[in-house]
């Protein structure tokens, strides 16, 4: 589904963020990613949603090269990723069902359909009664939560979680990882990077270990190991 | 995915989010206004300054004096071969020898001597005249040039008074052009800083949606669907801003209507703006609208590019 061809990224010569990274992802696998800061984890959720051009290799999503593509074919792909991040990244604008929406408006769902499919995962990831809240009025639980549900809105192939729990309390970074499990038990790959040892090793799912931009371990059913 | 969906959703999250920036969106409306009220004052100013030089060439002409004498059938003539004169004269007046004599009478009806004296003449000492207006004051001279160099003319003209107001004539002629260049210099300088002014204003504003730019194109947004919003908005300030422009010229030309007529021999600006409301705010509309879509659209594009 996903496969990284002798990928680099170097932003100076003493910058070498990824390092002739190879690497493959099976649909419906869980993938966590581990590294210390700076181990070129966020570099390589970047490459793959091509926020970012890769300085040599290339990346492929399906079979296709996504930085070789047009623009109006990337954001085809990018609407078969859903992506959530440490620092949620709503629109502070819109009310929770707004935030949700957009990721089907953009699509080009119809009115009915996000009628229908915002007010159930609304559900799903425990945020019903929230919908005409703004961004600024929840806690960090429930942002993440906001962007969990536009993630996953759209139905996606692929959901990118770049340290999801990195601004939550122990109570809400369980909840967050079970309704990410639950996310991956109904048939949707998920790339999750994290520092959290005990996430990790409870999980024990793959583990791909990151550092200084290479990888250093690719376990089938690892534990956190640096 | 239907252009219609998406155009409606588009219009439809402008609307909402102008009104729920709030202060921002004021602050750009403010800054519209600003920028429209210059403009308009600049469509007051060019209005009055042009009626005003209008008067003042109105009032520059030369006359023909014939001599005593000549046939009215000549002058006729001579009259005539100006009128033939397309784009230069716009009007040549007759005046018989009967008719000039009348109005000297007038014109001196309080002086006892002129008048004492013109009855012991037994003739009308008096030619008859030509008034010519030309259409632009610069013509004068070559209206002149022509009747004096016509051969058959200088028997039957006595004398053209262009040549004694020459210099005055020539002199306002070009005070008025450079009145006209003035004005337009100023208003180009003016409008040029209304709309960098405008510019950077909505450029500000959006700079603070980039990080809301950069998450829609992440969540799968197209380049014209994150844009078409921001659109929506740039046009909504400029139809604000032209109502309230257009509003505000009410009481300020009421204001200003007396001091500019007595500063200018020119029109009641109060007036004209009452007679013209209509095609002005048309224009403001134009302008402004086309200022925020524009303005919107190139602030945008830089931060699109994720």
């Amino acid at each position: 589904m996903i496969y990284f061809d002798k990928v680099s990224k170097i932003y100076s010569k003493n910058s070498i963020a990824i390092d002739e990274i190879s690497f493959t992802i099976e649909p419906q696998e869980f993938i966590s990613l581990v590294g210390q800061s700076g181990a070129g984890k966020t570099t390589l959720l970047k490459l793959l949603l091509a926020e970012e051009a890769p300085t040599g290799g290339k990346v492929f999503f399906e079979s296709v090269n996504i930085h070789s593509i047009s623009r109006g074919k990337l954001t085809e792909v990018r609407r078969k990723i859903g992506v959530v991040f440490q620092d949620f990244r709503l629109l502070p604008n819109k009310t929770v069902f707004e935030n949700i929406a957009f990721a089907m408006e953009a699509a080009g769902k119809k009115d009915e359909d996000i009628r229908n499919d915002v007010p159930q995962v609304m559900d799903l990831v425990g945020l019903e009664d929230k919908g005409w809240r703004f961004p600024r009025e929840l806690s960090g639980g429930e942002r993440q939560r906001v962007a969990i549900a536009r993630a996953i809105v759209n139905q996606p192939d692929l959901i990118i979680a770049d340290e999801p729990t990195g601004n939550l309390d122990p109570l809400n970074t369980w909840e967050i990882i079970n309704i990410l499990k639950k996310v991956n038990e109904l048939g949707t790959t998920i790339i999750l990077a994290t520092h959290n040892k005990g996430i990790i090793d409870s999980l024990n799912r793959r583990v791909i270990t990151l550092e200084g931009g290479r990888i250093t371990r690719d376990d089938k059913e690892g534990r956190y190991i640096l | 995915m239907s252009f219609f969906t998406d155009t409606r959703r588009i219009i439809k999250i402008g609307f909402v989010n102008f009104w729920r920036e709030g202060v921002v969106s004021a602050a750009t409306v403010l800054v519209m206004i600003t920028t429209l009220f210059v403009i308009g004052s600049i469509i007051f100013a060019k209005a009055s300054l042009d009626s005003t030089l209008t008067q003042i060439e109105d009032k520059v002409d030369i006359t023909v004096y014939f001599k005593p004498g000549v046939l009215e059938n000549d002058i006729l003539s001579i009259r005539q071969e100006l009128l033939n004169l397309e784009g230069e004269v716009k009007e040549a007046v007759y005046v018989s020898q009967e008719d000039s004599l009348e109005r000297f009478k007038q014109r001196h009806e309080n002086n006892s001597l002129i008048t004492q004296s013109l009855l012991e003449l037994e003739e009308n000492p008096l030619g008859a005249e030509i008034n010519i207006k030309a259409k632009n004051p610069s013509q004068y001279e070559g209206i002149a040039n022509f009747l004096k160099n016509s051969q058959d003319n200088s028997e039957v003209i006595d004398k053209i008074n262009y040549f004694q107001n020459k210099i005055v004539i020539e002199k306002l002629t070009k005070i008025i052009d450079s009145f006209r260049a003035l004005g337009f210099g100023v208003s180009l300088i003016l409008v040029i800083i209304a709309v960098i002014v405008m510019f950077n204003t909505i450029r500000i504003s959006i700079y603070f949606s980039r990080e809301e730019i950069s998450i829609m194109r992440l969540v799968g947004a197209t380049n014209s669907y994150v844009r078409g919003p921001f659109i929506i908005e740039g046009a909504m300030s400029g139809i604000f801003a032209s109502i309230i422009t257009i509003a505000l010229f009410y009481p300020f030309l009421l204001w200003v209507n007396p001091i500019a007529q007595n500063a200018f021999l020119g029109i009641n600006i109060f007036e004209y703006y009452v007679n013209n409301i209509l095609q002005i705010f048309a224009i403001l509309l134009v302008i402004g609208v086309f200022l925020g879509t524009t303005s919107s659209y190139i602030a945008v594009r830089k931060y699109l590019k994720v």
